[in-house]
């Protein structure tokens, strides 16, 4: 330790640099003052101001999702913290290692209601993995410290330190601690020895296994020994819409995603299985459908590295706490010298099941030569871009579509709010993941309703000169709201419907950006590859799609897997009678 | 079923609201809280009563171990354990001696004791299980009772069984 003393704020900097973080998104105000001076005398932390707190919490979700390390935010207090707090929650949802630095009114004044004052700590609680209110100048370093280990041990999650303005202009001596213990929190990364092997023994007595991943798959490496895992035993997978690239779309094993827009394949596996193993998936609600109903035969092996994942909704016959690469790579192990136990027989028996499911092609729409079908839109882009894009979204049918026709290759490369189911996430989680990957072709598949929820963040991408594509899908409806009001509310469109819809092009480019509009089938293509090849440019990308469009299949909350609604043949009036 | 949970916590500011904000985010009942330092100053111990089946049980115990400030926990209920509950109640005694009479008479079945009296009133300290606190307040409830203060069950395992670091 050095006996020169330093502000709060020059230690809090000094910690973010100790922890060799290159960006921080933020936006400044009163109590974050002395921060913002400290910031600005230095160069190693480059800090990345966006045009609303909620869009610098996305930005540095987008950053975490895309990196695999923490995303580090900085916000004044009062209306800073407020504005932020839908990206931390969003963040919460999905798990995603995030420090949130919020400066406070000076701890003399707490509790006063004063200017600017709310109730961080009070606030954000319920959407934290922890939160800090830091008191005294000489522990900012220790408390950074823990935040950093606790954002991204475990399961990870956002963590908030709240830091009064007068802490940050008192002086300390710097150090920061090499490595910190916390006796309430020791995560554990391996699994326990015994039930990776019953969950093992398990595996290789399926004869209708499948292997279903989710968020916790694509992090950490994970995808490495699953991908060899899956290869071996050749057993059909799928995956959460939060798991989307830790096997490779292209995998023969793969059958898509599952869940209430998954394909049909998927969920009747997940149906009919025998054995499911579960990897770093949690059973949501989106996926399960009506637990009553869920895998009535299904003996489950669930890898999750927070134990309270384990067996919440679904009864787990063998849990194995630990983080899924760690225990997927001795799982493989014991595995390897034993794949003859597999019943080979069996198991063909069901992939020949499952191929006649596949035949029922669920993920089909009509192709039309008049209006453009977002769905095409989708494919086009996957063409255009060779499948390597990292892709966000924001929530709607578009999100849908991304997910199921973008096919991910590789993990980390499909960026999306699935627990909060954030509109306005995907433009500035864009961004965050073009300040990680400068070089790479980052595309936001968006809606008319969702981009302009956070629309304001084009002025970022100027300043910083991040070249987006974003496509917008641009079907004049809040589209997945429409279509649960055609289903369940007998066609009463309650404001649903996008009125008075700005010109796209020109908002685009009234912020110095490109716009391309596409009105016809013909012209996507082309578009696309303007759109995408314009390496130094946002393009906005508005697409004209059909507005009637539906997003198929679909399980209705509350049914099983078994009672998905398949897309109706064009004009089957029954079929679409039955929906509604 | 009845469980009671014995939490071994930071005594830090914070530390109950996470606790509590837990319950009611998950819906889970809180039928007493009780929360107090230890004989080791950085930590507080605490003791919450709840209902629900082994499942909820077994999400509410993990969901509280998911806690950055929860340092050990257990399920008294899980094994042998001492439950206790203080009581302090005050009775209406006014008119003729009968009354207090009556209150005291009552305290020491109960084992119970008086500790403060006036012209008009008569204060009594119990403590026990719920059941016997239960029981106490049923024989008092012949008098005109004031008001009932209850502490909520704090409680410790039989023998060996120990919550500590
Ligand atoms: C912040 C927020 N508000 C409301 C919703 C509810 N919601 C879910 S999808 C949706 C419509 C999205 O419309 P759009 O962005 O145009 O996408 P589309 O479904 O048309 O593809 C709405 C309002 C939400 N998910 N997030």
């Amino acid at each position: 330790m050095s006996d020169k003393e330093i502000t709060g704020a020059e230690i809090l900097i000094r910690c973010l640099q100790d922890e060799n973080i290159e960006f921080i998104f933020g936006y400044p105000g009163g109590a974050a003052l002395h921060i913002y001076d400290a910031l600005y005398q230095q160069d190693r932390v480059r800090h990345i101001l966006a045009r609303h707190e909620q869009g610098a919490a996305h930005a540095a979700d987008g950053y975490a999702r895309s990196t695999g390390k923490p995303g580090v935010v900085l916000v004044t207090s009062g209306p800073g913290v407020t504005n932020a707090v839908t990206g931390i929650a969003t963040a919460y949802m999905d798990s995603i290692p995030m420090v949130i630095i919020a400066g406070q009114v000076p701890s003399t004044l707490i509790g006063d209601d004063a200017f600017q004052e709310v109730d961080t700590v009070g606030i954000t609680r319920p959407c934290v993995k922890h939160n800090f209110l830091v008191t005294d100048v000489n522990k900012i370093a220790a408390t950074m410290k823990k935040a950093f280990h606790i954002a991204s041990s475990g399961r990870p999650g956002p963590v908030v330190v709240d830091l009064p303005k007068d802490i940050t202009n008192q002086l300390a001596p710097y150090e920061y601690p090499k490595d910190i213990h916390i006796r309430s929190y020791q995560p554990r990364d391996k699994g326990h020895g015994k039930q990776i092997a019953r969950g093992v023994d398990l595996l290789l007595q399926a004869k209708r296994p499948i292997i279903y991943t989710g968020g916790g798959a694509v992090f950490g490496g994970a995808h490495l020994p699953l991908r060899e895992l899956v290869g071996m035993l050749k057993f059909p997978c799928t995956s959460t819409l939060m798991g989307l690239g830790a096997v490779a779309a292209s995998d023969p094993n793969f059958l898509g995603m599952l869940g209430m827009h998954g394909t049909y394949e998927s969920n009747m596996a997940m149906h009919d299985c025998d054995v499911m193993f579960a990897v770093g998936a949690r059973f949501d609600d989106r996926v399960t459908g009506d637990l009553e109903k869920f895998s009535p035969g299904a003996r489950i092996v669930q890898i999750d590295v927070d134990p309270s994942s384990i067996g919440k909704n679904v009864p787990v016959e063998v849990p194995i706490v630990g983080r899924c690469g760690e225990v997927l790579a001795e799982m493989l192990e014991r595995a390897k010298p034993r794949l003859g136990e597999i019943d080979r027989p069996a198991v063909d028996a069901w992939w020949k099941q499952i191929e006649k499911w596949k035949g029922l092609n669920s993920l089909a729409y009509a192709e039309s030569g008049e209006m453009i079908k977002p769905q095409f839109v989708v494919q086009k882009m996957m063409e255009v871009t060779g499948g390597g894009a990292f892709v966000t979204s924001d929530v709607g049918q578009h999100q849908m579509w991304a997910a199921q026709h973008y096919g991910f290759e590789e993990p980390l490369r499909w960026i999306n709010s699935g627990g909060l189911g954030t509109m306005g996430f995907g433009l500035p989680a864009a961004m965050g993941v073009q300040i990680a990957h400068p070089d790479a072709t980052v595309a936001c598949i968006t809606g008319d309703a969702s981009i302009i929820m956070c629309i304001q963040e084009l002025s970022t991408c100027k300043q910083y000169g991040l070249p987006l594509k974003i496509i917008n899908l641009n079907n004049r409806y809040m589209g997945m709201v429409r279509q649960w009001q055609e289903f369940f509310y007998a066609r009463r469109y309650a404001h649903s419907y996008m009125d008075a819809l700005p010109d796209f092009v020109a908002l685009a480019e009234s912020f110095g950006h490109a716009g391309i509009r596409v009105e016809k089938p013909g012209d996507v293509e082309g578009a696309l590859r303007e759109a995408f090849g314009m390496k130094k440019q946002l393009v906005f990308v508005d697409v004209i799609t059909d507005p009637s469009e539906n997003v198929y299949p679909m399980i209705a909350a509350g049914k099983g897997h078994n009672e998905m609604h398949l897309k109706p043949a064009p004009g089957d009036e029954q079929a679409a009678r039955e929906l509604a | 079923m009845r469980r009671i949970l014995s939490i071994l916590m930071e005594n830090e500011a914070g530390a109950l609201s996470r606790v509590a904000g837990l319950f009611s985010a998950r819906g889970y009942n809180i039928e007493s809280l009780t929360v107090a330092p230890t004989d080791d100053e950085s930590l507080s111990r605490m003791t919450i009563v709840t209902h629900g089946n082994d499942q909820i049980i077994e999400q509410i115990t993990k969901q509280l171990h998911k806690l950055i400030d929860v340092v050990r926990l257990i399920d008294l209920t899980g094994g042998l354990h001492i439950e206790r509950e203080l009581l302090l109640v005050k009775v209406a005694t006014a008119g003729h001696g009968t009354k207090r009479d009556e209150a005291a008479r009552l305290a020491n079945i109960f084992r119970g004791r008086i500790i403060d009296v006036t012209g008009t009133t008569c204060t009594l300290e119990l403590t026990g299980n719920s059941a016997k606190i239960d029981a106490f307040l049923e024989a008092l409830s012949r008098l005109e009772i004031m008001e009932v203060v209850r502490s909520g069950i704090s409680g410790i395992g039989r023998g060996k069984r120990a919550l500590k670091l």
